[in-house]
């Protein structure tokens, strides 16, 4: 055992010295994540596409014209694609609702809305501000940025299109709370009620608040999505290039000269494979740490991250051991390695949304681990448990298993071939 | 006399219908520097691995301190050092970390793994450039590396496999002032080579090897009897190449005992060079080579090699 410590130590300390590796293994994840992040939110675990169809609940109490303009702009045809909305009266369920991820965000409309920005018709007073309440779902930050946008963006419309004034306007004579000669004067004050509560950042009609800050429930947004997948593909990396490593080994002369010290070919092949392992596991360990960090992402269970991690680990070792045991040159290893890695990574979903595979590829890409690591990752990021995890971890084990099994029989032949035992 | 380190008997090695290894069997004293000269292919590397319990033999076997290559490869890697032709090195690491991993592959560590890494360190000249990656080394001091780390666990055997190809003049001049240390030492020496200076400077004795056949096995002297008193006349031309029935012509000269080529030059075996100068210079003229120079030299390595292969050395 202490051989194949050392080995693995060995090989460890030249991989961590590597910069080009180093660029690969931890640098390239973060600058995708953050890359794809910065311009798409296109990979919703909720298996939206994006920026279209987000999910919002209106609970609108106002018995005023303002708040139903708000609804009904939110309901517009223009808008169908980018919102799905749904009208509850209670308020309590509509928060339930965000905290089960039903929704990106949830627009209550308080009772006198209209009445603290439109003056009484009677007195020429209005009532005590009532701020419109959004709270957004922390899972989705896009989303639910989205929805405050164009929330705000509809008030400042509100005051700086005549269209908003029209429609207020216009629903007030209707309802005769203003007389036509009166017009005028209340278009002006309407006007200058927004503008004033427009200069503080945002529309002071707002007020915005984050649901459920405490408890990460729900599913992933797309960058708690696109992080482990980030961190799983390039896990492909560092495997090939731990398999790289033993037919490098063999050429350059090292293995060999390993094999003639007082030390087993066994040894020898378990410190390979360990130090891939390690490597692995400590690159996805401090993707996800730092991720945590810098991201503000949670990816649920610790208990269940540390084993999917492991599991996830030992099935992408096997890949890599795998190759080299099939590979005849360090060139070949690379090169269909980086095939392996690309087409896992579509498999594994982080370029196409799972969702958007026929049939037949959604099986055939259970012979990846990023797929079922993806699995895991969502099932642990949407509140789920270790417990919860049988079936991806069964399956990673089992994949790094007959992997390991299926390559100790080709290495014996290939890069051990020849070299007593 | 000392007791034989190693033994082989019989020693074979083939890849299907390729025999590279035919059965070859010599002892090595202990304590002594035993040279396998032979061209490049002639079978010495493949020896040296199965020594070495890297390849397994296809027939017969060897004892390493009597312990059986097949039977007992642990034991006998446990006496044995190697410094492969290939420098099988970690780049990336320093000369010191090298030492310390291949130290600890040997079952060193602690005090005493320290105290011999700064020996070996010194032995190869190479403790100023300790802390210095390997990635920075120039060709010869990494060869010198190569060979500490076959030395760090104190081998009573050392397997050294062409240690000085590729190198410049002055790094090769102190490899081989090294082997010659470690015997002063009073360690046993298996050294590989296809240079019969190298050979014949370092070795107590020299087996001769072509085509996975021990052809020969000696000191110098008694190698060197193989030819008796033929001496080697090197004709070198200005015209090249020269032509394979213009060599031929020279087999007809009296006293002339074989004929080859090699590098532009002929090379014959001589019975009394300058008895046979005069004629040899006759058929040149009716060749109508031009000659640059003519060497004359006693009986070596190389002559005892051409006298047995009818080949020279290089080929």
């Amino acid at each position: 055992m202490k051989k194949i410590i050392l080995i693995a130590w060995k090989d460890f300390i030249i991989t961590f010295q590597d910069r080009a590796a180093l660029i690969m293994m931890l640098a390239a994840p973060f600058l995708l994540t953050l890359g794809l992040g910065a311009v798409t939110g296109s990979f919703s675990a909720a298996g939206t596409t994006g920026l279209s169809e987000i999910p919002i609940i209106l609970v609108n109490r106002d018995l005023g014209e303002i708040g139903d303009v708000i609804v009904a702009a939110f309901e517009a045809e223009e808008l169908a694609d980018l919102f799905v909305t749904n009208r509850i009266d209670d308020e309590a369920m509509a928060r339930l609702q965000l905290e089960e991820d039903q929704a990106a965000a949830v627009i209550i409309i308080p009772e006198g809305f209209t009445k603290g920005i439109l003056p009484d018709i009677q007195t020429g007073q209005t009532g005590p501000p009532s701020p419109i309440e959004v709270y957004s779902n922390p899972v989705r930050p896009i989303s639910a940025g989205v929805v405050q946008s164009v929330l705000m963006e509809l008030v400042n419309r509100i005051e700086a299109t005549p269209v908003g004034g029209q429609v207020i306007i216009g629903q007030l004579l209707i309802d005769g709370y203003l007389l036509p000669q009166d017009v005028p004067e209340y278009a002006v004050g309407l006007i200058s009620r927004l503008r004033t509560q427009e200069g503080q950042g945002q529309a002071g009609a707002i007020r915005v608040d984050s649901g459920s800050h405490d408890e990460p429930q729900g599913e992933p947004g797309f960058i708690s999505y696109l992080a482990p997948g980030m961190a799983v593909f390039f896990l492909m990396y560092t495997v090939t290039q731990g398999g790289r490593s033993i037919l490098a080994e063999r050429d350059q002369g090292t293995l060999p000269r390993m094999l003639a010290t007082p030390t087993s070919s066994a040894e020898v092949l378990g410190g390979k494979v360990l130090a891939i392992f390690v490597t692995g596991l400590v690159q996805v360990g401090l993707l996800i740490m730092v991720s945590s960090l810098l991201f503000g992402l949670r990816w649920g269970d610790p208990a269940g991250v540390v084993v999917l991690i492991i599991a996830v680990s030992a099935a992408a070792t096997g890949w890599g051991i795998l190759l080299a045991s099939i590979a005849r040159t360090p060139f070949q290893v690379s090169s269909v390695g980086s095939a392996i890695m690309l087409l896992f990574g579509v498999l594994g979903g982080i370029f196409i949304p799972i969702e958007s595979f026929s049939t037949p590829v959604r099986i055939f890409s259970r012979i990846s681990p990023n797929s079922w690591a993806m699995d895991g990752f969502s099932t642990l990021a949407g509140g789920g448990q270790l417990s919860d995890l049988a079936t991806p971890l069964g399956a990673l084990c089992l994949m790094g298993g007959v992997l390991f099994t299926i390559a100790v029989v080709f290495s014996r032949r290939r890069w051990v071939s020849g070299f007593m035992k | 006399m000392s007791e034989p380190i190693l033994t082989t008997k019989d020693l074979r090695k083939s890849y299907g219908n390729l025999v590279a290894v035919k059965g070859i069997s010599f002892s090595v004293l202990r304590g002594e520097i035993f040279s396998l000269l032979g061209p490049n292919g002639a079978g010495k590397t493949t020896t040296i691995s199965m020594l070495s319990c890297l390849l397994e033999p296809t027939g017969g076997d060897a004892e390493i301190g009597g312990h059986s290559i097949k039977k007992d490869p642990m034991a006998v890697k446990r006496l044995i050092g190697i410094v492969p032709q290939e420098l099988a090195l970690y780049p990336p690491l320093t000369a010191r970390q090298n030492l310390i991993f291949w130290g600890r592959m040997h079952g060193m560590g602690g005090k005493s793994l320290q105290e011999r890494i700064e020996e070996s360190l010194e032995q190869v000249g190479l403790q100023d450039r300790a802390n210095d990656r390997v990635e920075k080394f120039s060709g010869g001091m990494k060869r010198r590396l190569n060979i500490a780390i076959g030395l760090i666990h104190k081998p009573e055997l050392i397997f050294m496999d062409e240690p000085t190809v590729g190198i410049d003049p002055q790094s090769r001049r102190r490899i081989l002032d090294m082997v010659k240390d470690l015997k002063a030492q009073g360690m046993t020496v298996l050294y590989t080579t296809h240079y019969m200076e190298e050979a014949a400077e370092l070795s107590d004795r020299v087996g001769i090897i072509d085509q996975g056949e021990l052809i020969a096995l000696g000191s110098l002297r008694e190698l060197t009897r193989f030819v008796g008193d033929q001496q080697t006349l090197r004709l070198d031309f200005d015209e090249q190449p020269v032509q394979e029935e213009q060599v031929h012509l020279f087999q007809d000269v009296d006293g002339v005992t074989s004929v080859t080529t090699t590098d532009g030059q002929i090379v014959l075996t001589v019975a009394e060079a300058e008895a046979v100068l005069p004629e040899v210079m006759t058929t040149v003229h009716q060749i109508g080579l031009r000659i640059r120079s003519v060497n004359i030299e006693e009986p070596n390595l190389e002559s005892v090699f051409l006298h047995l292969t009818g080949k020279v050395l290089r080929d």
